[in-house]
C-alpha cells in the first residue's frame, strides 16, 4: 500500500494540505503564454519557480518548453527585482529574439511588491524593448487561486494588450478555449472549420506543444495565435469564453477594450456541453451545424447505447480543474453514471453552485468540495468510505487507483506517465468518443483481469 | 577542438556584459595545468538556465529520499506540488506497514492572508495536524521564498512543537528559493540541519567489523539498492546512506561508522567534514559509476580496513562481477566504440558518467556541472583560494567542535597511518584533472550555448535533464537524462554498468532518427496519372 497512512476516518483539517488537487498560478501563465506565436514566457522571481514550471510542462507534453527567469538571489529579494528584470529584457531580446516576452510574477516578486508594469514601462522608456517587439505581463502570486487562475490572468493580459478596437465588425468570432490540451484546441478549431465559421483562437498551444519531429529545434514552433490575429480579434463580432474559471476574465477584457460581446460557456466536453456550444456558434454565425458533425454526434450516442450496461450506475471519483470537471460531470450523468466524489483545489464559489445545478439530488448525497484542503487525501478517504468503480483525474491518481484496485482514466493536468492528451482531444464529439473509449477500456480491462475463468468472456 | 570555434559559435552573439561573464565559465581542458573556472556565481537574469533553487536542493534532493520524515513545505502550494514524487525517490520500507511518507505531499498552502498576517499559526496547526494524523518520528519544515520575506520563524515553531510532542523530532530548514545561486545552497542548508538535529542522536552500534556510510547517493533508479547489495556481498555494513533509501534512524546512528564514502562531493561534503571534526570519522571520495570505478572504490574500503579476509572477499566479488560487465561491454561495445558524448548535469554526475562512457569506448567531448563550485572542477586544493561572496555568506557555516566523548582518535590514527602509505583522504581531485586534454568544460551551461554545442559538434548522445531533453532530441540527437535516468536504471555498481551499456547502445543506434525525413521531402512523388490539379498539389506541399 503506497498510501498506507491514509485513514478511513475523515477529520476536518484547517491548516495542512495533503496531496493537493491544484498547483500554483505561474505555471498556468506560462502555459497560456506558450499559446502565442513567437512568445517567450518569463518568470519574474527565483529561478527555481521557472525550473519547476518548465519541468512539469515538459514532463506533461514531452516537448521543449522555453522560458526565461529573472534569477533572483537574496539581494534582489531585498532590494527589489527591477534591475534583474531590466537585464532580463536586454538578454532575452538579444539572445532569443522573441516577438513577445510574457512576464509573470511569482510569490517572491509579489511579496516584495515589484511593480512589473512600472518596470516594463521603464524598459520601454529607456529603449530596452526593440522596436516592433512586445512585452505583456500578468500578476500571478502563488498564494492566490491556483494554476487555473494564473492561466486566466495571462489570457486576460493577452486580451488587454493586443486586440485593437475597430469601428467595423469582422465576420469572425473569438474562441478563448480555456485551459485545455493542444489536441482540444485543434479539435475546437476543426469544428469551427467544419461549420465554416471564421475565428481567432487564443491562446492556441497546438503546433507549439505538439510540434513535429523535424530534426531541427524550432525555438518558436509554427503554432500559436499570431500577433495580427490577436490584433484582429478586437474586431470580431463575438467571443466565446470557454470555461468560466479560465476564460471569463479574458472575455471581459476584450469587451471592455473593444466592445466585443462575449458569452461564458462551458468547455465542450461531453454531449450536452458540445451541443450548447455548437448551437451558440450556429446562432451567432448563422452557419448551420453540418451533417458531418451531426454524424459524429450520432456515433457518440451510438456507442453509449451499445455500451449502456457497462456505464449505467457506475460510481466515479473525479479530481481536477473546475472548467473540466463541470462538463465532465454533466457528461457522466448523461450516461447514467454516478459521480460521487469530486474535488478541485481551485477556489471559487461558482464551482459548487454549478455542480449543484448539474447534479441535482446527487449533489446532496455525493461529496463535492473545492478550495482549501479539497485535496486528494480527502478524496482518497471518501473513496475508502464509499468505494467507486472508476477514478478520473491527473497522473497523481494512480496511487489511489493502485491501492484501492480501481480502474483509472487519466484526464487533466498534469499527466506525466502516459501520452495521448496532447494528440487526442477530450472536447467535442470526437473527445466524447475518446473519453468513452478510455473509460470502457479501463472498466473492461479490470473485468477481464479479475473474472473467474468460467466467466472470462470473448465478446463484451 | 579549438576554443575560438567554441567562442565564435557559442558566445560571441551574447551582449558584451553577458559575453564577459560567460567566457570565464567555459574553457578547453588541460589536465596538466588545471585553470581557474568560474563557478557557483549568480545566473544571469534572462538566461534560460538548467538550474533550480535552494528549496529544490534541500527538500527535493537531500531530504526527499528519506521515507519516514513528514516533510512539510511551508509556503504556497506550488513548491510542494512540484517536488512531489518527481525525483524518483525509490525506497524499501522494512515491511508493508512501516512508515513511508514518500507518496505524500504536505503543504501549508499559504494564502494571501498568511502573507499579510504571517504564517506561523498556520504552520503550527499544520504540524499538529500532521502529528495527530501520522504520529511520525520526525517532522521537517521547508521554507519557501515568501516565508523568508515575511519573517516566519520556522525554527522557533519547530522547537516549540518538538517540546510539546516530546516523541517527535521537529526541525526546520531556511531553504528559501532565493538563497544562494542554485540548488547547491539548499544542499548545504540540508547538511547543516541534519547534522544539528539528527546525526549523533543514537549511539548504538552493531558488532559488525566494517561499518561505513555512503554519502551523496540518492537512489535514483534504484542505484542505492544495487550498492546495498554489493556492500552486503562483500561483508561491509552500510550504517547510513545519505540519503537514498534512507530513514531517520540511520541518520541518527551514522556517526558510529568507521568511514564515510562520498559519492556526490558537491551535495554532501559538508556532512563528511562536520562528522570528521566532531566524531573523528575520516572520509574519502569514491565513485560507483562504472565497473572500473566501482572496483576501485571497493578496494579503497578494503585498503582502509586492512583486513586480509575483507580484502580477499572484495577481490572475489570484483572478479565475479567483472565477468558480467566484461561480457556486457564486449557485447555492446561494437555499437558504441568511437562515438561521442556530452554531459551537462548535476554536481558530480557529469564527472562520474565519463567513466561509463569510457568503458563503452566513447569519448566525452564536453562536460560541465549545473550547480558545482570551483573545487568540483579544479579539486579541493583550490578551496583556500575560493572567495566567499555575498550569496554564499548567507548560508550558515556551523561551528563544529570535537565531541569530547564520542570523538574517535583511533580512526584518526588509522587515517594518519594510511596517509603515510599514500591513501587519499579528505580530497577530491575534481573533474578537470581527470578529463582529456582538449575536451570542453563549461559551468552552468545556458540553453543557448547547449544548442550551439549540439549544432557544431553533433555528439552521438547528450546527457542532461528533462528541460533540455526534447530540445536536443528535436535536433536529432538522443538525450539521456542523468537526473531521472529517463525512468531507467539503476546505473550504479556492476549491475548498473551493464544496464547503462545496453541503454546507450540502444540510444546511439536506434532506427528512429532515420525516419525524420519523409520520402517526399527528398524526392518528388508526383508522377501518377490520376491525381490532378489543385488537389494533388495541395496535398504534396
Amino acid at each position: 500500500m503506497l498510501l498506507r497512512h491514509t485513514p478511513k476516518e475523515v477529520k476536518d483539517r484547517k491548516a495542512l494540505t495533503i496531496n493537493p488537487a491544484k498547483t500554483c498560478q505561474p505555471i498556468g501563465a506560462m502555459y497560456a503564454a506558450l499559446g502565442i506565436h513567437g512568445c517567450l514566457p518569463h518568470s519574474h522571481g527565483s529561478q527555481g519557480c521557472c525550473s519547476y514550471h518548465r519541468s512539469t510542462l515538459t514532463r506533461h507534453y514531452k516537448e521543449p518548453v522555453m522560458a526565461g527567469t529573472s534569477s533572483f538571489t537574496e539581494g534582489a529579494s531585498v532590494f527589489g527585482g527591477q534591475s534583474n528584470l531590466l537585464q532580463s529584457f536586454n538578454n532575452l531580446f538579444s539572445i532569443y529574439d522573441p516577438d513577445i516576452v510574457a512576464v509573470h510574477t511569482t510569490c517572491l516578486s509579489e511579496t516584495i511588491g515589484d511593480d512589473v508594469s512600472q518596470i516594463t514601462q521603464k524598459a520601454i522608456d529607456e529603449g530596452k524593448i526593440p522596436a516592433g517587439k512586445h512585452v505583456i505581463y500578468a500578476s500571478t502570486p502563488s498564494y492566490v487561486g491556483s494554476h487555473v487562475t494564473g492561466f486566466s490572468n495571462m489570457c486576460a493580459s493577452i486580451a488587454k494588450y493586443f486586440p485593437e478596437k475597430q469601428d467595423y465588425e469582422l465576420d469572425q468570432v473569438n474562441i478563448l478555449p480555456g485551459w485545455v490540451e493542444p489536441s482540444d484546441m485543434r479539435e475546437i478549431k476543426r469544428l469551427m472549420s467544419e461549420m465554416h465559421v471564421p475565428f481567432v483562437m487564443f491562446p492556441d498551444t497546438s503546433g507549439v506543444l505538439d510540434a513535429p519531429q523535424t530534426g531541427f529545434h524550432q525555438f518558436y514552433p509554427k503554432g500559436g495565435a499570431s500577433v495580427p490575429d490577436l490584433k484582429r480579434s478586437g474586431a470580431s463580432s463575438f467571443t466565446f469564453a470557454l470555461g468560466k474559471f479560465s476564460s471569463e476574465a479574458a472575455g471581459e477584457e476584450l469587451r471592455k477594450k473593444c466592445d466585443v460581446p462575449y458569452e461564458v460557456m462551458e468547455v465542450p466536453i461531453g454531449i450536452n456541453a458540445t451541443d450548447r456550444f455548437l448551437m451558440k456558434v450556429s446562432e451567432v454565425s448563422g452557419c448551420p451545424v453540418p451533417e458531418s458533425i451531426n454524424d459524429e454526434r450520432g456515433r457518440v450516442v451510438d456507442i453509449i447505447t451499445d455500451m449502456q450496461q457497462y456505464l449505467h450506475g457506475k460510481k466515479v471519483a473525479l479530481f481536477g480543474d473546475p472548467d473540466i470537471l463541470i462538463p465532465l460531470t454533466e457528461f457522466l450523468l448523461a450516461m447514467d453514471m454516478k459521480p460521487v466524489h469530486i474535488v478541485s483545489g481551485t477556489p471559487g464559489k461558482y464551482f459548487m453552485e454549478r455542480m449543484k445545478e448539474i447534479m441535482g439530488d446527487d449533489f446532496e448525497t455525493g461529496n463535492v468540495k473545492n478550495g482549501p484542503r479539497a485535496d486528494m487525501f480527502l478524496l482518497h478517504q471518501w473513496i475508502k468510505n464509499e468505494p467507486v468503480d472508476l477514478i478520473i483525474g491527473n497522473t497523481y491518481g494512480k496511487y489511489i487507483a493502485r491501492d484501492e484496485n480501481i480502474p483509472f482514466v487519466r484526464m487533466g493536468f498534469p499527466i506525466l506517465d502516459r501520452i495521448g492528451h496532447s494528440y487526442f482531444p477530450v472536447t467535442g464529439y470526437a473527445g466524447a468518443m475518446r473519453i468513452l473509449d478510455k473509460m470502457l477500456g479501463a472498466i473492461m480491462d479490470q473485468m477481464d483481469r479479475e473474472a473467474p475463468e468460467e466467466k472470462f468472456e470473448l465478446v463484451m | 577542438m579549438s576554443f575560438e570555434k567554441l567562442d565564435d559559435t557559442m558566445m560571441k552573439t551574447y551582449p558584451t556584459k553577458v559575453y564577459r561573464k560567460r567566457k570565464k565559465a567555459a574553457m578547453v581542458n588541460d589536465p596538466g595545468e588545471v585553470k581557474e573556472i568560474q563557478a557557483n556565481v549568480r545566473t544571469i537574469p534572462g538566461i534560460i538556465t538548467q538550474r533550480g533553487c535552494t528549496y529544490a536542493g534541500c527538500k527535493g534532493v537531500v531530504l526527499g529520499p528519506t521515507r519516514d520524515i513528514v516533510n512539510i513545505t511551508h509556503g504556497p502550494i506550488g513548491c510542494g506540488f512540484y517536488s512531489w514524487l518527481t525525483r524518483r525517490n525509490q525506497t524499501r520500507p522494512e515491511n508493508e506497514t512501516s512508515e513511508n511518507f514518500m507518496t505524500y505531499c504536505f503543504s501549508t498552502d499559504m494564502q494571501d492572508s498568511n502573507i499579510v498576517f504571517g504564517g506561523e499559526k498556520l504552520l503550527k496547526d499544520a504540524i499538529q495536524e500532521a502529528y495527530d494524523l501520522f504520529h511520525p518520528k520526525a517532522i521537517a519544515i521547508f521554507s519557501t521564498c515568501p516565508v523568508g520575506l515575511i519573517g516566519d520563524d520556522v525554527h522557533a515553531v519547530a522547537r516549540e512543537m518538538k517540546a510539546q510532542f516530546g516523541d517527535c523530532n521537529v526541525f526546520g530548514f531556511s531553504c528559501e528559493g532565493y538563497k544562494g545561486v542554485s540548488q547547491s545552497a539548499g544542499h548545504h542548508i540540508a547538511n547543516n540541519q541534519i547534522f544539528k538535529h539528527v546525526i549523533g542522536n543514537d549511539d548504538s552500534r552493531s558488532d559488525s567489523k566494517f561499518r561505513v556510510n555512503l554519502l551523496g547517493e540518492y537512489n535514483i533508479g534504484g542505484d542505492a539498492f544495487v550498492l546495498e547489495e554489493l556492500f552486503e556481498k562483500c561483508g561491509i555494513e552500510l550504517v547510513a546512506t545519505f540519503s537514498g533509501n534512507s530513514s531517520i534512524d540511520h541518520f541518527a546512528n551514522a556517526h558510529t561508522a568507521d568511514l564515510n564514502l562520498i559519492m556526490c562531493h558537491r551535495s554532501i561534503n559538508y556532512v563528511a567534514e562536520m562528522m570528521e571534526v566532531k566524531f573523528g570519522v575520516p572520509w574519502t571520495k569514491v565513485n560507483f559509476i562504472g565497473a572500473e570505478q566501482s572496483a576501485k572504490s571497493l578496494r579503497k574500503v578494503g585498503a582502509y580496513f586492512e583486513d586480509p579476509q575483507l580484502i580477499s572477499r572484495i577481490e572475489e566479488v570484483i572478479a565475479e562481477e567483472m565477468l558480467k560487465t566484461d561480457e556486457a561491454a564486449a557485447k555492446y561495445r561494437p555499437g558504441t566504440e568511437g562515438k561521442t558524448a556530452m554531459l551537462f548535469v548535476g554536481g558530480s554526475r557529469a564527472h562520474h558518467y565519463q567513466d561509463l562512457f569510457a568503458e563503452l569506448g566513447m569519448k566525452t567531448l564536453a562536460a560541465g556541472y549545473e550547480f558545482a563550485h570551483r573545487d568540483d572542477y579544479e579539486g579541493r586544493r583550490v578551496l583556500p583560494s575560493i572567495k566567499v561572496d555575498a550569496d554564499s555568506r548567507n548560508i550558515e557555516e556551523l561551528h563544529i567542535e570535537k565531541d569530547p566523548e564520542r570523538y574517535s582518535q583511533a580512526l584518526q590514527d588509522r587515517k594518519a597511518a594510511l596517509m603515510e602509505k599514500g591513501m587519499e583522504f579528505s580530497d577530491y581531485e575534481g573533474m578537470m584533472a581527470q578529463m582529456e586534454k582538449g575536451a570542453l568544460v563549461i559551468d552552468d551551461i545556458s540553453h543557448y550555448e547547449m544548442e550551439k554545442l549540439v549544432e557544431v559538434y553533433k555528439p552521438d548522445v547528450f546527457c542532461a535533464g528533462i528541460k533540455e531533453k526534447y530540445a536536443v532530441q528535436k535536433m536529432g540527437i538522443p538525450l539521456k537524462q542523468l537526473h531521472s535516468y529517463d525512468y531507467g536504471g539503476p546505473y550504479a555498481g556492476f549491475d548498473g554498468a551493464v544496464n547503462f551499456y545496453k541503454e546507450i547502445e540502444r540510444m546511439v543506434n536506434t532506427n528512429v532518427w532515420g525516419l525524420i525525413k519523409a520520402p517526399w521531402s527528398t524526392q518528388s512523388a508526383m508522377s501518377a496519372k490520376y491525381a490532378r490539379g489543385k488537389h494533388a498539389v495541395a496535398s504534396h506541399t
